[in-house]
């Protein structure tokens, strides 16, 4: 029994749904316009809320800026460091918790215990962990008779440090979601390549990597995404600044230095605005990939 | 290899991640209660000799922790509870009512979860000065009442209600609301608690928002609180992680309890990307 809609049964939907429209109306859906609007405002008066001249002075002016180079720059190699990485792991630990009966949701417990703790709380912790002179990252690399590396000081190891805790904290979360996908694989595809004498290498190759395709996929479009935006580990790890000469400065970072320090709301619109279109070009170009190379 | 050997291997290997995920918590925690002194030695010492459990007071005392504290608590209780009603009428309004517009509002609810919330940050910012909410505790909470990814997940669940129950409902005099409240909500339990946590998670551990839009001291919540006492703690690790210890601790048990409902939460997200 399938009902049309007539306006009395509407009225009364829009009833259920008023409360999440009205806060999705003016915190989600008014801001995106707003935000794009207010990057082409290159004259405004914030407090009366004036625009007096719109233009694309905004984009010229980030794009000229030396400092959006050097975001753009590190939250792209912060995203490759983090996500191909953190993929293979998590891929590599889903598999071992699949093939062990004993201690397996266990071991899956202490994995994903990180991706609950405060992002500010747990790089206050990294931070004490990357002490030059006190910090167990040196203290363990002293056992390879690694010199003591300054972390935190030095520009050339702050993404570094950032990219390793960040692999750390997000591990858990893709380790969850590959389970869940190797939990849909269908027994008996194994047991008929069991049966036709395929190793265990061809049976991971050719059952195991095609029939994951989605979930890597999932995986890698979630990576992306949450990890081109950034900020708290960045702010809490080097103590509010964005690393030792701007050497871990992100997109997102630059776009709250434009917004909450400098006051301009334009150009800190214009960088979300890149961000958002960085974000929008590379899930696209994965749903592209996807429908060529993913297999179901 | 025999299978013996193998399974060795593997466990091993699954020890030494283990440890490697723990150790920065045992750090923490070991570092917690230690004395200024024994923190800055090397090699580091695990487990101090006199531990001082009084870091943890000192730390709490040293700011006002328990003020930024009661502030989480309520910033996350208020928003959760929001978002569950605005949640659950909406899922249901989508499940299981038929209205003019419901694809193409569905469509567009689903097409803004593509928006990076970091772009919004700075019209709600201005949106909230007009209103003069800035440095209030409605700024921490009211934009945080709906999430269309919490809809679109209950929404399946509600769908999966047959029909018939509906009808039966409606035959029998019951009003939309009160099914909504005797029947969906208690058969949608589990998907409610799991958005439920999630969320509790979420609002505990967020960091940027309440940073923008509080700079009262009074206003400020956990995270926030933390993040400005490392200025005045200077080089008191022991108190830091202390501190930190604080922050983390209470989504810790959380998780600990209730790992079942997260792990289904994630999963579903996961299962419908």
């Amino acid at each position: 029994m399938i009902q049309k809609p007539t306006w009395k049964s509407s009225l009364k939907a829009y009833m259920y749904l008023a409360p999440m429209l009205i806060v999705m109306l003016t915190f989600n859906i008014y801001p995106i316009f707003k935000s794009l609007a207010m990057s082409f405002y290159t004259d405004y008066n914030f407090f009366q809320d004036i625009v007096n001249e719109y233009g694309i002075g905004n984009f010229v002016d980030i794009f000229q800026d030396p400092n959006f180079h050097i975001a753009l720059k590190n939250t792209f190699i912060f995203v490759l460091g983090v996500v191909p990485v953190s993929i293979a792991l998590s891929l590599l630990i889903a598999l071992m918790l699949n093939n062990i009966k004993v201690l397996s949701s266990f071991f899956r417990t202490i994995y994903f215990l990180p991706f609950v703790t405060s992002t500010v709380a747990i790089s206050l912790v990294w931070n004490w962990i990357y002490h030059t002179r006190f910090g167990l990252m040196n203290y363990f690399l002293g056992w390879f008779g690694i010199d003591p590396v300054n972390w935190l000081t030095d520009p050339k190891y702050a993404l570094l440090g950032l990219i390793i805790m960040s692999i750390w904290k997000g591990l858990g979360f893709n380790i969850i979601l590959f389970l869940v996908g190797l939990n849909n694989i269908d027994e008996s595809y194994y047991s008929a390549a069991k049966i036709d004498g395929a190793n265990p290498w061809k049976r991971f190759l050719n059952i195991t990597i095609p029939l994951l395709s989605p979930t890597t996929f999932l995986v890698t479009v979630t990576g992306f995404i949450n990890n081109f935006k950034v900020f708290d580990e960045v702010y809490a790890m080097f103590q509010g600044r964005p690393g030792p000469g701007n050497s871990a400065l992100t997109v997102v970072y630059y776009l709250y230095e434009k917004f909450y320090t400098e006051y301009n709301y334009g150009e800190a619109a214009a960088a979300g605005v890149v961000l958002f279109v960085i974000i929008l070009l590379v899930t696209v170009l994965q749903l592209a990939y996807n429908r060529k190379f993913v297999h179901y | 290899m025999s299978e013996k050997v193998q399974k060795t291997v593997l466990y091993a290997l699954l020890i030494l991640g283990a440890i490697t995920m723990l150790i920065p918590f045992v750090w923490m925690l070991s570092t917690s209660i230690k004395s200024a002194g024994e923190t800055m030695q090397m090699p580091p010492i695990w487990i101090p000799e006199d531990p001082k459990f009084e870091n943890y007071i000192e730390a709490w005392n040293a700011a006002p922790f328990g003020r930024y504290f009661l502030n989480s608590v309520l910033v996350t209780v208020l928003s959760t509870a929001g978002e569950l009603i605005t949640t659950i009428l909406a899922a249901f309004a989508f499940a299981k009512m038929e209205f003019y517009g419901k694809n193409i509002l569905f469509t567009i609810l689903i097409a803004t979860m593509m928006v990076p919330g970091e772009l919004l940050i700075i019209p709600n910012f201005v949106t909230l000065s007009r209103f003069s909410l800035i440095n209030t505790y409605a700024a921490l909470i009211v934009p945080w009442l709906a999430s269309i990814f919490s809809v679109f997940a209950l929404r399946q669940t509600f769908q999966g209600v047959p029909n018939e129950l509906y009808y039966a409902a409606k035959v029998d005099g019951s009003s939309d609301f009160r099914f909504l409240w005797s029947i969906m909500v208690p058969l949608g339990k589990s998907s409610i608690v799991a958005i439920a946590i999630l969320k509790i998670i979420g609002s505990w551990n967020s960091f940027m928002w309440p940073l923008i839009v509080t700079n009262d001291t009074k206003l400020r919540t956990l995270p926030v609180g933390l993040q400005a006492f490392t200025t005045e703690a200077g080089t008191r690790f022991e108190l830091l992680m202390a501190a930190s210890t604080i922050v983390i601790i209470p989504m810790v048990i959380i998780y600990i309890f209730l790992q079942k409902q997260i792990i289904a939460g994630i999963s579903k997200s996961g299962l419908k990307g």
